[in-house]
């Protein structure tokens, strides 16, 4: 079993986002940059499938540089190998775009299973994964909360608006991991895991060597594009409400049904 | 050449979810600044008699594909239909609701089309006779705004429910059902195992007016009975905090948050959360915030529109009991 883990590097939940001076970015400096939590349950679920019936876990990525510090944080939990695609011609890229790249690497890698976050707390966008199943036509199951391998099929319980439903897919297959901290309770990199993680196998790739044109990626390829980024309007404190209890939640309702009428 | 508009309608047990109401409004007023058509497109079972009533949203025309292979959701039996059905219509904009399903539908079809998407928009507009769309970013911490390419058609973009306002509905106006001949997929590579319906009447999260949430001011979850009253009185759903998720007093589905939902309710009421920035960012576009903490130097009180400074525990109950005196009298 081969199981290939997508992992996208983002700062971390705690961060505060200022927009930079071109006024379509972030302002980086300073920010910590951690796995995005949901791509950490997929990797958690890979080594549990690893723990259970044995499996070869690879973590792929793109991004720069720096993204290998979140891939030998997901060696040290226990994966097996690692591979980036960091080239420069990738910056800008659309959601398409940053699928075209991951299929096209993940042609090069074996896989039964690609797991991988519904989405990245950073861009929020929703797709990047699901393009990839796409691209590589293969099935893919969206938002797994729980997860079951067995037969040769992966099931997945996916919670949708007042249901939860039970859905089941053949091999190869894509799957986009949701949920919770709680639930997937991903586990730590320990000391020994550390250290072993600095010898495991972890391959740099350029779009060359997957067999990408710069053509087909980057901003000149994007199909949709962020222009601007703009800060939610500031939110005044407003009011503090005094008096006994009886008072206070007198007042509130008062104010709740006449003020902003919305009970 | 492309032109017009098309929403797909998203119908459960034969019957429109109200977001596709949302999406149907947005489409007539899109529609209206490029003066081009609006119509839509439903697959499902047993969904011939609603379809019509898109109308009353302002939709001209729906594509229907009604098939028991389309009774449950699933990307292989949906997105080639749907693919092939706006590749025959050619529009400039496809909107696609984005709730759990809307947004596995239309990645798969945006990576099928080669087009480019922006999902869970928040605000949409003609520009040069384009889209432009206005989306949360890191949660809500900032909002990015869109370009496509230019006349790389169509242009697709998800619309998350709550944020578009619903036109007024005109009963008298009914859409023309027309059922195009797209050949189903039996596609057997994924199958729905089982659905288990949420009996309990709840408001999803997503979807609520009005939410109560807690945090670990709550202290455990047996407390939560008492938001789970003061939700029924107000209609709302309830949410938590990510450390009262973390701590197994709430399902994960109920966190708001960073790594949670985002939430946009008209009312949102934070009972026992002192305000860390990961539920801030989840919860910051509710048009009205209350908080309710005994700390007076919570960060909550930075956002909220009424601050209640008081241990929730004495507060909640004497506040339920003036909701529902107000509930009595109107």
């Amino acid at each position: 079993m081969d199981i290939v883990v997508l992992l996208k590097q983002v700062p971390d939940t705690e961060t505060i986002i200022k927009v930079a001076e071109d006024g379509k970015s972030i302002d980086s400096t300073d920010i910590k940059w951690i796995i995005n939590p949901y791509d950490e349950y997929a990797v958690e679920a890979a080594l549990r499938v690893k723990d259970s019936q044995g499996a070869t876990v690879t973590i792929l990525s793109m991004g720069p540089q720096r993204a290998v510090e979140s891939i030998r944080t997901a060696l040290a939990m226990g994966a097996d190998k690692g591979v980036l695609v960091d080239d420069p011609a990738t910056e800008g890229s659309d959601a398409y775009g940053k699928a075209v790249v991951l299929a096209a690497a993940l042609r090069t890698i074996p896989f039964d299973l690609i797991f991988c976050g519904h989405r990245a707390v950073d861009d929020d966008e929703n797709q990047v994964g699901i393009m990839v199943a796409e691209l590589l036509a293969i099935p893919h199951l969206a938002l797994a909360v729980a997860t079951e391998l067995t037969d040769g099929k992966i099931r997945i319980v996916r919670p949708i608006e007042g249901a939860r439903v039970t859905m089941e897919s053949q091999l190869p297959a894509l799957v986009t991991f949701g949920g919770a901290h709680a639930i997937w309770n991903p586990r730590y990199a320990s000391l020994p895991g550390i250290m072993k993680a600095k010898k495991k196998p972890l391959d740099i790739k350029t779009l060359a060597d997957i067999e990408v044109s710069a053509e087909q990626v980057g901003a000149a390829a994007a199909r949709v594009m962020l222009t601007a980024m703009e800060l939610p309007p500031p939110r005044q404190a407003g009011r503090i409400i005094e008096g006994d209890t009886a008072q206070k939640a007198q007042e509130l309702v008062r104010a709740l049904h006449e003020e902003a009428k919305v009970i | 050449m492309a032109q017009g508009v098309c929403i797909i309608g998203e119908c459960r047990h034969g019957t429109f979810r109200r977001v596709s109401f949302e999406v149907a409004s947005e489409g007539r007023r899109l529609a209206d600044a490029l003066g081009e058509p609006l119509w839509a497109i439903v697959l499902g079972e047993g969904v011939a008699q609603a379809a019509p009533d898109l109308g009353n949203y302002g939709v001209e025309k729906v594509y229907l594909v009604d098939d028991p292979l389309l009774q449950e959701y699933r990307a292989e039996t949906y997105v080639p239909v749907v693919a092939e059905i706006v590749q025959s219509l050619s529009p400039k904009i496809v909107l696609f609701s984005a709730d759990v399903d809307g947004k596995d539908l239309s990645a798969r079809v945006a990576a099928r089309l080669g087009a480019g998407l922006a999902t869970d928009c928040t605000e949409l507009k003609i520009e040069g006779g384009a889209l432009r769309a206005k989306r949360p970013m890191y949660a809500g911490k900032v909002f990015g705004w869109y370009g496509w390419a230019a006349d790389v058609w169509p242009q697709l973009a998800s619309c998350r429910p709550n944020t578009m306002d619903c036109l007024q509905p005109d009963t008298s106006q009914k859409a023309a059902v027309e059922k195009p001949n797209v050949a189903i997929p039996k596609g057997n590579l994924t199958s729905v195992v089982s659905v288990e319906e949420d009996t309990s009447g709840r408001v999803d999260l997503t979807e609520a007016q009005i939410i109560v949430s807690g945090g670990r001011g709550m202290k455990g979850p047996e407390n939560f009975a008492m938001l789970e009253e003061l939700a029924q009185l107000l209609g709302a759903a309830v949410g938590a905090s990510r450390s009262a998720v973390d701590a197994g007093w709430r399902p994960h589905s109920d966190q708001v948050g960073q790594t949670g939902k985002v939430v946009t309710p008209a009312l949102y009421i934070a009972v026992g959360i002192s305000g860390a920035i990961q539920h801030l960012a989840g919860m910051g576009s509710s048009k009205f915030i209350v908080a309710v903490n005994k700390d007076p130097e919570a960060p909550i009180f930075k956002k909220a529109d009424y601050g209640i400074v008081e241990d929730l525990f004495k507060f909640i109950p004497v506040f339920t009991e003036e909701v529902k005196k107000l509930k009595a009298s109107c």
